[in-house]
């Protein structure tokens, strides 16, 4: 008798968590490619998208270049957070996103960084032509948005050619933050995100490149066509346009667009 | 028609030099290792074996991001190096042929170990109980026995070295001259969507890999062991 009571109890129990989950009736799912510089600030903004609307985000990260490729050739993502600009634009171009879904998230900074502090008053510029260093360490200014950034600047400096020698280059920007955190380089040029990523804390000496010395980091989001039927798609482009995502950006040390 | 003009082949030639200086260095210090796992008894022996087989199960990121905190001016091997030589080991040709040896050590290790167990301690008895000294009959007796497994060694660590990305993409910084390898400038190629000039390179490591391994196993059915 007793035994049974238990079982009825259960069935109860399951009855009711089934229930707490249909109440979701709407909740899907959203799968995002997202450029990885953005990964530490898209975390928390994904926390609270989960928690408003319930629906699941589920993320992959890389650089901006190789799932612009993995797009092209039919991953299933459905909302692309790009580093850059071009290339949302081109997937629009070409019938893989929507059109007309395309907007700036964020607008990175570039900041020269070294994780020893040097004191308050420090300009780049003075840093960087006094060659007190080994390496400076870019992102691949060919493949990665912040190393074309970081080219820019060196040039607007005239410092690219004295500098060039003294140059190693990160695959994408997190592999140029590594090669600066470990030592290995004692300056680079990262994204400011980086530096303020509670992990790091702002910690170190850092000199944010000012803006006219580079053209402008836009960091795009679209919706791509997988996506096009799936509410939770558009409910998280929605919500990253929203006032709750952008004070997560602005807190990372992003512009807004 | 394919354009070469951009084709730059200062990679391939910084990947050949990395490949030789490489098996060079694991001749010399991965004979005597061979030499000992093939005759020992000790107690130490399975964990050195699996030591040495280590790179082969590790993903190339963990080998590149243990490496890049060791070789740095802040890491242990890097601060000594940098005492002696002023400048620190990552992002240098020297830090590369360290990085690669580990990475290769057991592709030359294995066979030379699997060789010196094959000839056996026999030969060396008979030489010493002739006079020679060990030294002397390793040198004489064993490794002219051993020859094929010094030809796979030379051959595997070689081509092994050649094919190495993740490690030298961790800390070789992408140095034209000095640290782009092949495949990092391929990677690249790909990456800028460069198809032409990285299909030009990859089809020639390709080629070059396939007839490595073609003489390696038409030499290993012709050059029988010499033993017995």
């Amino acid at each position: 008798m007793n035994q049974k009571l238990i079982e009825w109890g259960r069935a109860c129990l399951i009855f009711w968590f089934l229930g707490g989950f249909t109440a979701f009736a709407e909740a899907g799912e959203v799968s995002v490619g997202l450029a990885t510089n953005f990964t530490t600030t898209f975390k928390e903004i994904a926390k609270g998208f989960e928690k408003e609307t319930g629906h699941r985000v589920i993320v992959s990260t890389g650089s901006t270049g190789k799932l612009f490729a993995q797009i092209r050739n039919g991953a299933p993502f459905e909302v692309f957070l790009s580093a850059d600009c071009a290339r949302p634009k081109r997937l629009e171009r070409e019938g893989w996103a929507v059109q007309g879904s395309r907007f700036t998230y964020a607008v990175g900074r570039l900041t020269l960084w070294s994780p020893k502090p040097i004191g308050e008053n420090f300009l780049g510029p003075q840093v960087l032509s006094s060659g007190a260093f080994h390496y400076l360490a870019i992102a691949n200014p060919k493949t990665a948005p912040y190393g074309r950034a970081a080219r820019q600047t060196l040039r607007a400096l005239k410092l690219w050619s004295r500098l060039k020698s003294r140059i190693v280059q990160g695959e994408n920007i997190s592999q140029t933050f590594l090669f600066v955190v470990t030592g290995n380089a004692e300056w680079g040029f990262v994204a400011l995100s980086q530096v303020l990523d509670p992990k790091i804390g702002g910690k170190g000496a850092r000199w944010d490149v000012p803006l006219e010395l580079y053209e402008a980091l836009n960091q795009e989001a679209v919706l791509l066509v997988k996506g096009r039927n799936n509410p939770a798609a558009q409910a998280l482009l929605d919500y990253l346009k929203g006032p709750k995502a952008r004070l997560v950006i602005e807190k990372y040390g992003y512009g807004m667009g | 028609m394919v354009d070469f003009t951009d084709l730059n082949l200062g990679p391939l030639w910084l990947s050949l030099q990395l490949a030789g200086v490489t098996v060079l260095v694991l001749l010399i210090i991965g004979t005597p290792i061979a030499w000992w796992l093939a005759h020992t008894r000790s107690f130490f022996k399975t964990a050195v074996e699996a030591i040495v087989a280590l790179p082969i199960v590790l993903p190339p990121t963990v080998l590149g991001f243990y490496l890049l905190v060791a070789l740095g001016p802040q890491g242990l091997v890097g601060a000594v190096w940098h005492q002696f030589t002023g400048s620190a080991l990552s992002f240098t040709f020297s830090g590369l042929v360290i990085a690669s040896t580990l990475y290769s050590m057991p592709f030359v290790v294995q066979p030379l170990q699997g060789a010196f167990e094959a000839v056996g301690k026999r030969p060396l008895e008979v030489a010493w109980s002739l006079g020679a000294s060990p030294f002397d009959a390793f040198l004489t007796v064993a490794s002219p026995m051993a020859v094929r497994g010094y030809l796979t060694a030379i051959v595997l660590g070689f081509a092994h070295t050649l094919g190495e990305f993740g490690v030298v993409l961790m800390v070789g910084g992408n140095i034209p001259g000095k640290t782009k390898v092949i495949s990092i400038a391929i990677y690249d190629h790909v990456e800028t969507l460069e198809y032409t000039q990285a299909h030009v390179l990859s089809a020639g490591l390709l080629v070059f890999s396939f007839i490595v391994l073609l003489i390696v196993y038409t030499l290993n059915r012709r050059l029988p062991l010499q033993v017995s």
